[in-house]
């Protein structure tokens, strides 16, 4: 007699959706639609007059845009297909994204940010009628402040880089302000901390310096005290580094850079493993910054918008992006950027949605529910490292046999040698389980990389799970290593041509650009 | 078309403990200490990729257990174009080399170690690519594949796509006879154009320089920049040092060093004497790059640059120009400086700042060769 519930194989027999669906505009029928708009009432036409004709001319489009023509139905399937050819955060086990820091970001949050207190609001607004949003605001800021031991915080920046952007142009103003602009010209990082911070500095005008680990596999203290001079405008770095390392000598760090008058930053967009641990101002920083979206439950949006939050100390408070929200009294104001700030990096208060999630998440959570986030993850880093270090041609080299804060960046080196089969190999073939990983950043300083961060978020049994599949992937490079080589095999998309992405004679980033340049001018 | 030749005899020293299999005394010794080439071995393992992907592929190789028996044995066709003497010796690798571009091969697959791999660029110039299955006791040059398997993966994606990216890799090899007496002095032979796969799917996290060329170019922009007038600089060998004077409008020789002065270039393959009659006219640094896979600064294939050169130059001697791929591929193995003179050496010894693109550097670990293989891995 068979079972009513077949029993489940131990991994996935995974099948992504293809539906060969079409492009939007490819589906367009000519008169159809998804909403009849009904006319403007004689009443609105007569009190507002002809709103158009006041647009100045080089505003007004000269015909209606190309838009596809659908119904609801059409449009609706067309959107639940192309999502069903996606392999998403809320479908797989997401922790091949290491130092991007997936995690679950609660639903309920959405409702919250969905509700007309919020979706009504405009920037514009007056404060008087924003307060509960503004006083959001501040807490939120109050809180990161908090966690960070940083003076003061702003939450004016819409992601990550943005966030480094605005440390190193507060440190350069800081510099300039103090008649040493001119004089610190240099900005040291290390290899492993996240580029950025490199990306960040140079884009200031900065030349930058990059420090190679240890002979242990640590941030190199010699190293510093070699590139630190009067030139150097700060240190900045990420703790733990990519690679999982944290710096035991970071204090050290930070009084090295300080003793020849530089400042120093803190890269702490992921904070997943120091959540109530350990604290940039305690180790001295004079500036830091956190992603909403890696450490505090919020979405990352697909490449955004996120959320940055910058925090400085006392004595870099006047050079933070603004406008800034302000208490004074039991009331809440806005303030605009002052004379010593570096301005607006984006436009008003930040990503308020995010804000409003990230508030909730720690407010659900509370102090020692922070804490124990920090806890979870490390244990569960730390807990999968053990399983994957198990499967023969996987390694984690630099400070070999310790134990790694919140993600780990791994080398399938061994395995290549082995088998000639790469870790980007792999990763796709993973997609044929349902799971996927990146590999590194550039340039592959672990060779043959892969970074996996789990996260708070995952159980033992999505970590048991996600291990088998690599282990089982690196048995087919052993056994069948042509099938690893040709995946994936039950994806909606073969392989991609990156050559179409690097040449800006062939991308196409829409339709029309992309009739233009495949089918001619006319086509467009 | 695809090019075979396998060296027979290669590595056959490396488990005799000889250190090398240069030369028929070596390998007779070799013999009679009862060692055995792996070369036919694993040519058939790369060959053996080659033929699951493309069964009876038609290769261009040589007679006999220079080619043609593996290549049956792989299950290819051999097109036997050159007749090696008996016994087989560098020459017939050579001829070989250079009768497999005339007939027409594109990529030529070799079996070997460094020995092979400089008699392969003897004879084949830029005329075909080039890629060594490791088979060889020394392997310095970065013409190897990782493994035999991996090669025959390069070539199967090569016949099965018309052709792969290519970069110049350097071609060196050491003197066995050095080698035997503990002295590792690896030198530069030439290039050859060797096949690479790139990413399929890259993960862009960040802008990266596309290719190792555009590296390289990036390498010379913040090196030229560096430049300052009235300096003479003596620029020492390498592709990055040709990449530098071609941004400073000067021709350059490859293997040797030229001297440079305000945007000329005053003298073309210095000698040590020469350099040193340079420097005594005044400011003066030496401009290096990373050779080979090794690491060294200085004393491998830019002895000119000797340590009464580098005492003439003073203080601060040198400006170190390279790729970042080229100190991340030293895997954490520090540079190195083998000038000679171990004042010299250790006066080098610590950390030097490497140019590795406009505005940026690296800080990196220097050793000179008796500290070798102390620290700084991974």
């Amino acid at each position: 007699m068979s079972l009513p519930v077949a029993p489940k194989p131990a991994l996935r027999r995974f099948h992504q959706a293809s539906w060969d669906e079409p492009i939007i505009f490819e589906l367009s029928t000519p008169g159809e639609r998804g909403v009849l708009v009904t006319g403007i009432e004689p009443g609105v036409r007569d009190a507002v007059g002809d709103v158009v004709s006041e647009l100045p001319a080089g505003l007004r489009r000269q015909a209606p845009p190309a838009l596809p023509e659908m119904g609801q139905m059409r449009v609706l399937k067309h959107y639940l297909r192309l999502s069903q050819e996606n392999l998403g955060a809320d479908l797989n086990v997401d922790i091949g994204q290491g130092t991007c820091t997936m995690k679950y970001a609660p639903k309920v949050n959405e409702q919250l940010i969905r509700t007309p207190g919020l979706t009504a609001m405009h920037p514009l607004q007056d404060p008087a009628d924003a307060q509960g949003v503004l006083e959001i605001v501040w807490q939120t800021e109050r809180m990161l402040a908090e966690i960070s031991g940083m003076d003061e915080v702003s939450l004016h920046t819409q992601g990550g880089s943005a966030a480094i952007w605005s440390n190193i142009a507060m440190i350069r103003a800081f510099h300039e302000a103090n008649g040493e602009g001119e004089q610190r010209r240099e900005v040291i990082t290390t290899i492993f901390s996240h580029p950025s911070n490199a990306a960040a500095a140079k884009a200031a005008g900065y030349d930058v310096i990059t420090l190679y680990p240890d002979a242990d596999g640590y941030p190199d203290l010699e190293a510093l005290k070699r590139a630190l001079s009067p030139r150097t405008a700060a240190i900045m770095v990420t703790n733990p580094e990519d690679t999982g390392i944290y710096n035991p000598a970071i204090k050290e760090w930070v009084d090295a850079a300080h003793g020849v008058g530089a400042l120093a930053s803190y890269d702490q967009a992921n904070a997943n493993g120091i959540l109530g641990i350990t604290r940039a101002r305690d180790a001295g920083f004079d500036v830091c910054h956190f992603n909403l979206h890696k450490t505090f439950g919020t979405p990352h949006a697909c490449g955004g918008p996120g959320a940055g939050a910058n925090g400085v100390s006392a004595a870099l408070a006047p050079f933070l992006p603004g406008p800034r929200v302000a208490r004074e009294g039991d009331r809440f104001v806005v303030r605009e950027a002052g004379e010593q700030s570096i301005g607006a990096v984006a436009p008003f208060f930040g990503v308020i949605p995010n804000i409003v999630r990230a508030y909730s998440w720690m407010m659900a959570l509370g102090a020692e529910g922070l804490r124990a986030v920090a806890e979870i993850a490390v244990l569960n880093n730390n807990y999968l490292m053990k399983k994957v270090l198990e499967i023969p041609g996987a390694s984690a080299p630099y400070a070999t046999g310790r134990r790694r804060i919140e993600q780990v960046r791994y080398s399938w080196q061994d395995l290549f040698e082995d088998t000639g089969v790469t870790s980007e190999e792999i990763g796709i073939r993973a997609s044929d389980f349902g799971m996927h990983y990146w590999t590194s950043h550039h340039p592959y300083v672990v060779p043959q990389p892969f970074t996996l961060e789990p996260t708070e978020s995952y159980s033992m049994a999505e970590l048991d799970e996600y291990a088998a599949v690599l282990a089982e992937i690196a048995r087919e490079a052993r056994d069948d290593a042509e099938t690893v080589r040709t995946a994936p095999h039950r994806q909606t998309v073969h392989h991609t041509h990156h050559d179409d992405l690097d040449d800006p004679e062939r991308w196409a980033i829409t339709w029309r650009a992309y009739q233009r340049k495949y089918f001619g001018d006319a086509a467009a | 078309m695809l090019g075979l030749i396998v060296n027979p005899v290669a590595g056959i020293g490396g488990p005799a403990g000889l250190a090398g299999s240069d030369g028929a005394a070596v390998q007779a010794r070799a013999g009679a200490r009862g060692a055995a080439s792996r070369a036919a071995e694993r040519a058939l393992i790369a060959l053996g990729v080659v033929a699951s992907a493309h069964p009876g592929t038609r290769v261009l190789t040589v007679a006999g257990a220079m080619g043609a028996d593996v290549a049956r044995a792989a299950g290819l066709e051999p097109v036997v174009v050159a007749q090696p003497g008996e016994p087989t010796d560098a020459a017939d690798t050579t001829d070989a080399a250079r009768a497999l571009a005339d007939a027409g091969a594109s990529l030529v697959l070799f079996v070997g170690g460094d020995g092979t791999a400089r008699d392969v660029a003897a004879g084949l110039g830029s005329d075909a690519a080039a890629l060594g299955i490791p088979a060889g006791v020394k392997m310095y040059s970065p013409v190897f594949a990782v493994s035999p398997r991996a090669a025959g993966g390069v070539a199967a994606a090569w016949l099965a796509e018309g052709g792969l990216p290519v970069h110049e890799q350097e071609v060196l090899d050491v003197d066995e006879e050095a080698l035997r007496h503990a002295r590792v002095e690896p030198r530069l032979f030439g290039t050859l154009a060797v096949p690479f796969r790139p990413g399929r799917t890259q993960a862009r996290k960040a802008a990266t320089p596309a290719d190792e060329h555009a590296a390289v170019r990036a390498a010379a922009r913040g090196a030229a920049s560096a430049i300052r007038p009235g300096v003479r600089y003596l620029l020492g060998p390498g592709g990055t040092m040709t990449e530098l004077a071609r941004r400073l409008g000067v021709p350059k020789t490859p293997l040797g060093v030229d001297v440079v002065l305000d945007g000329r270039r005053v003298i073309a393959g210095a000698s040590e004497a020469e350099l040193l009659s340079e420097i005594a006219r005044g400011p003066a640094r030496a401009v290096v790059t990373v050779i080979g896979g090794q690491g060294f600064l200085l004393g491998r294939g830019n002895q000119q640059l000797s340590a009464r050169v580098l005492r003439a130059l003073g203080d601060d001697p040198l400006l170190v120009v390279a790729p970042e791929q080229k100190l991340i591929d030293l895997g954490g193995r520090p540079l190195l400086v083998d000038t000679g003179d171990p004042r010299v050496d250790a006066g080098l010894a610590g950390f030097i700042r490497v140019i590795t693109g406009p505005s940026t550097t690296s800080i990196y670990p220097v050793n000179a060769p008796e500290h070798e293989g102390e620290g700084h891995a991974p």
